[in-house]
């Protein structure tokens, strides 16, 4: 069983049709549910649910505090490479891109640890591009290594690997994995992923899954909102995440809702995500997935997250660079540019004015070097 | 009037036990526990960082509290022994509250694992208070195996519901020979009042007071309720009646 045999029947619904037909009646009798299905979700989504952002925004707001309370997780990402073997038509680390690449040798890891770690930051999300040759397993196991002195939780957000592969980071201290499908559409899925592994759609899909069974704690996905209609997308993401909650219960499924951003390329997304339309994004997730964690990037500007974190967020970034070694002002070439570049205590002083607790530590890595049993 | 409750070999005057997560701000914890009058406070080890600064939640509890770590995060009870060695490696004493959840969407405990961790424990010398779903041959496990108190849930964690299993929790109270603390689900201080008439010996709370409007306001109220709960536990309540009773009865004159 995989998610992608429900997906191609998800594939066959009159969507449009549907969206047309619902109307306040529809939202109102949803809004009332305390347990939400895939109808429910589709209305939520439809442009009847868009005119109830409101009173979306007032039950996703007391769903979200009394299951995580007054208080958001922070986490800084680290990018440790950017070899890329892939092109991708949206992406500055794209192989057809000439610049010169970067991989961090583990002094420059444990600099921009340093760096990362006086900040408070105990939960990092560690990012690469994909290259097999430039960044295997074996190089992500060695910087988990020099990370795990300083951080508490270790994320990855690298290329689809084997289950083995994820087991092998599970037991090197690796407890979450972040994975984006980028876009579920299969056809712009085929235009945008140019040349390289990434083009095998099915083989990037099951790999949350995979996540899932190596035994991660908690894995994280997400539509790049932007590259194909964002009703669709944003409905098949939740449906993913239902499918890996109901499939694997005592893995944590959070979801992201990453908007396109600049890059170093000319692309421009298909599908205008607005303000609005993010928003009913992230109301809906709330709504569906009650108890799922739902994070927050910097690509959303400062203004627009300050707002956000009262709808339902529970994670987000800080301190963000997107550069190789930017934390340390060494950096390369940004994957995308971010909207917000307030350091780690402004968003702290950011939440407390808001009356949200920053939460900086929220775990602690159990898997153990064999030298240090307890 | 004295009315210990008695966890190992500590006396302790307040039944309201309180949790550290969910505020706003950890500075409001000191305020809560002064208004709550709780002399237990649960903290999951996973929030504790000692490097954590101003940041870090220990600095924010009164050195006279008890403190009760807890092992949230646990999905086996092997990670719940972890958890709990950690702990008190970490200088928070030996009291741990098992919590073993294997379930992302209910948070319910996995009653069986929980069992496992709880023997283990209270054989390295823990005071081991599991949380569990009510359930009386799993909590006479946990008895027999080492438990100085059990922990049921009244509902599912976090979502106010109030007493749902009060069946069960009854039956726990009556047949476990052992401090019936209800963890989990209360939402009112009425809520509480009804688990220490029932005879619960304690209850522990935490989202109702952290996310309250005024936090502080709630836990005098919950300290009161539980005061009076117990109050009415101790006193008797009197029997339920279907009918009005006439307090001059009919067949009085038979003698």
């Amino acid at each position: 069983m995989s998610f992608y045999e429900t997906l191609t029947t998800l594939e066959k619904y009159p969507y449009e049709e549907l969206w047309k037909r619902y109307t306040e009646v529809d939202v109102k009798r949803v809004l009332q549910k305390e347990r939400m299905d895939e109808g429910d979700l589709l209305v939520l989504l439809s442009p009847a649910g868009g005119t109830y952002l409101e009173e979306m925004a007032g039950k996703a707001q007391r769903i979200t505090r009394s299951h995580f309370g007054q208080a958001i997780q922070l986490f800084t990402p680290m990018y440790l490479a950017d070899f890329c073997v892939n092109h991708c038509t949206y992406c500055s680390f794209s192989s057809i891109y000439d610049f010169p690449r970067k991989k961090l040798s583990m002094d420059e890891v444990k600099r921009e640890a340093e760096m990362i770690a006086a900040t408070g930051i105990r939960h990092i999300l560690i990012l690469t591009g994909e290259s097999r040759r430039e960044n295997p397993v074996s190089y992500i196991k060695e910087c988990v290594e020099v990370l795990r002195q300083y951080f508490t939780s270790i994320s990855i957000e690298i290329n689809p690997l084997t289950t083995a592969e994820y087991k092998e980071l599970l037991q090197a201290g690796v407890d979450g994995l972040t994975l984006f499908q980028e876009v579920y559409h299969q056809d712009t899925y085929k235009e945008l992923h140019v040349k390289g592994p990434k083009r095998n759609y099915r083989n990037r899909l099951d790999a949350p899954e995979r996540g899932c069974q190596a035994g991660f704690r908690s894995v994280n996905i997400g539509a790049l909102l932007g590259m194909h209609d964002w009703r669709k997308e944003a409905f098949m993401t939740a449906m993913h995440a239902r499918y890996l909650q109901n499939s694997y219960p005592e893995c944590e499924i959070s979801l992201s809702p990453p908007r396109f951003r600049p890059y170093l390329g000319e692309f421009n997304p298909e599908s205008d995500v607005t303000d609005r339309a993010l928003v009913q994004i992230i109301l809906a997730y709330r709504l569906f997935l009650p108890r799922s964690g739902i994070t927050l990037s910097t690509r959303e500007p400062a203004v627009l997250r300050d707002q956000l974190i009262h709808l339902g967020i529970t994670k987000m970034s800080a301190g963000v660079s997107t550069e190789v070694g930017g934390h340390t002002n060494e950096g390369g070439t940004p994957q995308f540019e971010i909207s917000d570049g307030r350091s780690v205590q402004e968003i702290t002083d950011m939440l407390y004015a808001n009356q949200l607790q920053p939460v900086f530590k929220d775990w602690d890595i159990l898997t153990m070097p064999a030298s240090l049993s307890i | 009037m004295f009315d210990p409750l008695v966890i190992g070999d500590t006396v302790l005057s307040s039944r309201l036990f309180i949790g550290t997560g969910k505020y706003s701000r950890n500075t409001l914890i000191p305020e809560v526990i002064t208004c709550s009058g709780a002399e237990v406070i649960t903290v999951a080890l996973r929030r504790v960082d000692p490097a954590g600064g101003t940041e870090n939640i220990m600095n924010h509890i009164p050195a006279h509290m008890k403190l009760l770590p807890n092992t949230s995060g646990a999905r086996t009870a092997e990670e719940a022994v972890r958890i709990a060695r950690l702990a008190r490696a970490a200088g928070l004493g030996n009291w741990v509250k098992i919590e073993v959840i294997n379930d992302q969407k209910y948070l319910l405990p996995d009653n069986l694992e929980t069992i496992r961790a709880t023997e283990i424990l209270a054989a390295e010398g823990f005071i081991v208070l599991p949380y569990m779903s009510p359930d009386l041959s799993v909590a006479l496990r946990l008895r027999d195996v080492g438990a100085a108190a059990v922990m049921p849930l009244g509902s599912p964690i976090g979502t106010n519901r109030g007493l749902r299993t009060k069946e069960l929790l009854r039956i726990l109270i009556e047949e476990v020979n052992l401090p019936i603390i209800v963890d989990a689900g209360i939402g009112r201080p009425s809520e509480a009042a009804e688990a220490m008439e029932m005879g619960a010996a304690a209850v522990l709370l935490n989202t109702a007071i952290a996310t309250a409007r005024d936090p502080l306001g709630m836990a005098e109220a919950f300290r009161e309720a539980v005061s009076a709960g117990r109050k009415a536990y101790l006193a008797g309540l009197g029997p339920v009646e279907e009918r009005a009773a006439a307090s001059s009865p009919l067949t009085g004159f038979l003698g």
